[in-house]
């Protein structure tokens, strides 16, 4: 290990700003942090065992006869290290994140508290179902009130992320579909639709193909009706949706798609919007999943664990997979899985997972509904609609508002890089709000606003906060619409300034080598 | 309400900014018919953390954690001790409250994280290159299969009898929705794993074979004539590993010619959580990257050169590509391998070492004692941390009998394959650093009476 592990020295000498150079690359509290691999001596541990009693092995002759190469570090380097890389990141615990479609709300320490009570934490999924009442109670009770929330009439809790139910909600369709012995080959799916629709049918073997968009940004009602016919299985709607508006016509949506024996799947990324306000199974919704780290607050913690429970419809309830959570007349709870299903729920399409499911999003997802209760969780969805018209009407007048005319928005306002001179382009914008202290917003999606900005910035954002953001994005915007080039090279103050990514692709580096070994492959 | 940071005076004046009279102008677009015109039916009102909290805590007390009592279930989720530290790092809000990192400037904490993620999870599966998660085994095995599919462009796989059977039940389910044909088997309650029926059901049109390493019932099979057969024939082998503390004493999958290495990380650094969320691991070879799917973190450099991390191949990915994606993944396990990255950390090589001698020593001595009890057979030959007993009496029974004892005393093959009867006798034994030797008495003692 070296001084100055990145090797990297700011190449200008101190200027009138008093940037300096340091030997070893560190900017005071912005620390650089070697890689674990380069840290290693070799021989270090972070764990101390117990002495390890004689025994003849028993591993059929398949000893490990080499090093595996594993890096280990002492406790006091290893806190350091990822304390170290931590501060590296941005965070909703250090400012607003306004990524649409994202909901990057507050994560409740009580949460946290809770999912790591013994009882919880500390439960294997296959322990004799008498000795485990507990967990079972809290996926049926965490049921009960998606249900409840929703209007619907089941739901399957084991998908393991947003993306993981929409292919639950889809296969339950197939199933459906399949159990009448109708084969339909095409889903439907609005080309402002997220990446993960197109993706999910795909997957569940179907044909995918584009419905338009009206100058509202809305579904085009009369587009879609025309292209419904007896080979569409599903349309998978997004409601809110992606543009940050409701579509009004979901019920004659809803309407039109039975009336040729299809289903309605709804994207639910964006009930936060509605949560406690309307339900979704009053729109003629036949599935929809509900991303409980996002409406119901659990940490994305950097990109996952999610959680996608599909709340169904009395008609695709039926076909919903094992294991579930039942509950019994006499109060008791059990699994129903491979063993029982075909008494006790005969058209389950199969296992989506291994387990039961996310229960530590569970434990979370249920202490967040239990703490805003019925009044609070209307709350949250009038407050994350507030803050995001607020943000909408408050940038208007600097930056393009494709659908601002139209109306309010819901819980996301969206923006387009119109007006902006030259070449400078959301990218640069965005980039130039890190150098403010904010992370970006969603930039170019839905696809179908040019340059678009989607901004959600969740209720849990205070009105100063709110105000401080609205400032930096119209200083920066006027910059933009003047053609302010120095915007192309933002940002200037983060960690690193911006990446090359065509480098990281053409040329893949996806595990660390040795310098001896990377030197000898070039 | 403590999470809302509005005040009545706030909303008034950003009403008045936004020129609406009230907060419900804003849903006008809500057809007023869909509008609930009051607080959602049957959910109680706000409640304070305390009331919450006690709410909570009750239900949490109404399941036995397996710290309280003898404990020996194993099967796909192991009970290792995590090292206080472990859940410290996690906990740091910059990592727990941030997003996928698609602004690689502000997110080099959990791109360096999920590089050298990436690195120990190559390595100690004996692979190349490993993607940054996926959401658990059992969906890293699934896509594993898929990808097969799509490099071999053959669409029959080959699961041995000592797969998981959530594992292989996952992958029915799926495989009813694609092109993909599995052959599958039930497992025998034999001293050694299955390897020669495996290899007589390859073909010429054989995709994949999958084999668990160690194996449901615990048995360590010699991957290379399975590698061998399987090339020979121009399929690739899919090894699944459920207990990675293993690889610190056996040979990696992909030293014995694995193609593709899948796997269950829970076991370092996560806990059992009632099943989830756990942190999937998933490698393979480099020529092959471009048709692995996950999140993938690659080396790069700044605009002032400076080394730095980013997301990279993500055409492969689902935002991007739309309906041409390799996989249903977006949102990937990135806390948990965290998680799994800090305890390897930890351990290094000497650790992980030391963590795993332990484990098999401990399996030793409680696999020689339980044997020892009249009418109980020990059914492997091999084994790591866990192994299989044959019981003079049905095993789940003699499972819930001990919970009557206050010991958790594995897990009965009755339970993972309901209604076959020659494994209804099978008791399978994990055996970690976390047993002392009380439980193994306790759990002697326990077995012993409901044998008899």
């Amino acid at each position: 290990m070296t001084v100055n592990p990145s090797g990297w020295r700011p190449s200008a000498p101190a200027n009138e700003r008093g940037e300096v150079q340091t030997v070893t690359g560190n900017r005071a509290l912005m620390l650089e942090e070697p890689l674990i691999f380069e840290i290693d001596d070799g021989e270090s541990t972070g764990v101390d065992f117990a002495e390890i009693p004689q025994h003849r092995s028993r591993l059929g002759g398949l000893e490990r006869n080499r090093d595996i190469g594993l890096p280990g570090l002492s406790e006091p380097e290893t806190v350091r290290h990822y304390t170290r890389l931590s501060r590296q990141n941005y965070a909703i615990d250090l400012g607003l994140f306004p990524l649409g479609s994202c909901t990057m709300k507050h994560n409740p320490r009580l949460n946290e508290k809770v999912a790591r009570m013994p009882g919880f934490a500390d439960v294997h999924p296959l322990q004799p179902q008498e000795t485990v009442q507990g967990a079972l109670e809290v996926i049926n009770q965490l049921a009960f009130w998606l249900i409840d929330l929703t209007g619907m009439h089941g739901v399957a809790m084991s998908p393991k992320a947003g993306a993981h139910g929409e292919l639950c909600g889809l296969l339950c369709i197939r199933a459906a579909l399949e159990a009448r012995g109708d084969k339909r080959e095409v889903v439907l799916v609005p080309e402002s639709a997220h990446g993960t629709n197109p993706a999910t049918a795909a997957f569940a073997g179907y044909r995918v193909e584009n419905i338009p968009a009206n100058a509202a940004g809305r579904v085009d009602l009369e587009a879609l009706k025309a292209r419904l016919g007896p080979d569409v299985a599903a349309v998978m709607i997004t409601n809110p949706n992606t543009c940050g508006l409701f579509e009004p016509d979901m019920k004659a949506i809803s309407d039109a798609v039975h009336a040729v024996g299809a289903f309605v799947y709804c994207d639910g990324a964006n009930f936060n919007a509605i949560v406690g306000k309307v339900r979704p199974g009053d729109l003629g919704i036949d599935a929809m999943h509900i991303n409980l780290h996002k409406t119901f607050s659990t940490p994305h913690g950097g990109g996952g664990p999610g959680s996608g429970p599909v709340v169904l419809s009395e008609a695709l309830s039926p076909y919903g997979p094992i294991p579930y959570a039942a509950k019994y007349p006499d109060g008791s709870f059990k699994i129903v899985e491979e063993e029982t299903a075909d008494e006790e729920h005969p058209g389950a399409f199969g296992r989506m997972v291994a387990f039961h499911g996310q229960m530590g999003m569970f434990t979370r997802a249920l202490t967040y509904i239990l703490s805003h209760g019925a009044d609070g969780l209307k709350q949250v969805a009038e407050d994350s609609v507030l803050n995001a018209n607020y943000i909408l009407r408050s940038l208007e007048d600097v930056l393009d508002a494709p659908f601002g005319k139209s109306g309010p928005c819901m819980h996301e306002a969206i923006f387009s890089d119109k007006g902006f001179t030259g070449d400078v382009n959301t990218l640069d914008l965005a980039k130039a709000l890190i150098d403010e202290g904010f992370h970006p917003m969603t930039m170019y999606f839905p696809l179908v606003v040019h340059g678009a900005m989607l901004v959600e910035p969740t209720e849990t954002e205070s009105k100063a906060s709110l105000d401080q953001f609205i400032a930096a994005v119209r200083s920066i915007a006027e910059r933009a619409k003047a053609g302010d080039q120095s915007l192309k090279a933002a940002p200037f103050l983060a960690p690193r300034r911006r990446l090359d990514e065509t480098l990281a692709a053409r040329k893949p580096i996806l595990t660390y080598r040795d310098p001896e070994v990377a030197q000898a492959a070039e | 309400m403590r999470y809302l940071p509005l005040s009545d005076a706030d909303r008034s004046e950003m009403l008045r900014v936004i020129g609406a009279g009230s907060i419900d102008e804003l849903f006008n677009d809500v057809p007023e018919e869909a509008r609930l015109k009051g607080p959602i039916h049957g959910l109680p009102m706000h409640a304070s953390e305390l009331a919450v909290e006690r709410h909570m805590t009750a239900l949490s007390r109404k399941n036995v954690a397996a710290g309280d009592v003898p404990f020996f279930l194993g099967c796909g989720a192991y009970r290792h001790h995590i090292p206080a530290s472990v859940d410290h790092i996690i906990q740091r809000g910059e990592f727990l409250t941030s997003y996928t990192p698609y602004q690689p400037e502000i997110a080099q904490g959990t791109l360096q994280m999920m590089f050298e993620f990436q690195t120990q999870v190559a390595r100690l599966l004996g692979c190349e290159v490993a993607n940054a998660s996926m959401y658990d085994g059992s969906t890293a095995m699934w896509e594993a299969i898929l990808m097969a599919h799509r490099i071999t462009r053959r669409n029959k796989t080959v699961i041995s009898s000592g797969v998981h059977p959530h594992y292989v039940n996952v992958a029915k389910t799926l495989a009813q929705f694609s092109e993909d044909a599995l052959a599958t088997a039930l497992p025998q309650l034999d001293a050694e794993p299955d390897t020669d029926r495996l290899i007589a059901k390859i073909g010429p049109e054989t995709s994949a074979v999958v084999v668990q390493y160690p194996d449901i019932l615990g048995r360590i099979a010699d991957l290379v004539p399975i590698a061998e057969a399987a090339h020979a024939a121009g399929a690739l082998l899919i090894a699944v590993v459920t207990e990675p503390v293993a690889l610190g004493l056996i040979k990696s999958p992909g030293e014995m010619g694995a193609d593709i290495v899948v796997g269950e990380g829970q076991s370092i650094g996560v806990g059992l959580q009632f099943g989830g969320p756990y942190v999937g691991l998933f490698a393979c070879r480099e020529k092959h990257v471009r048709q692995m799917p996950g999140r993938l973190a690659g080396e790069t450099v700044d605009a002032e050169g400076k080394r730095g991390f980013v997301l990279t191949l993500s055409t492969r990915e689902q935002h991007i590509r739309r309906e041409k994606a390799t996989s249903n993944i977006c949102t990937s396990s990135v806390l948990c391998a965290l998680a799994f990255t800090a305890h390897l950390t930890l351990l290094g090589e000497k650790g992980l070492r030391q963590l795993a001698s332990l484990n098999h020593a401990r399996a030793c001595e409680a696999a020689d004692r339980l044997a020892a009890i009249p009418g109980v057979e020990l059914v492997n030959d091999s084994f790591f941390n866990e192994f299989t007993l044959r019981l003079p009496v049905e095993a789940r029974p003699a499972v819930h009998a001990m919970v009557e004892k206050g010991v958790l005393g594995g897990v009965s093959l009755g339970r993972l394959y309901p209604g076959v009867d020659a494994l209804q006798n099978g008791l399978v034994v994990a055996v970690t650093e976390t047993v002392t030797d009380e439980d193994i008495d306790a759990f002697e003692g326990a077995l012993k009476e409901v044998v008899q």
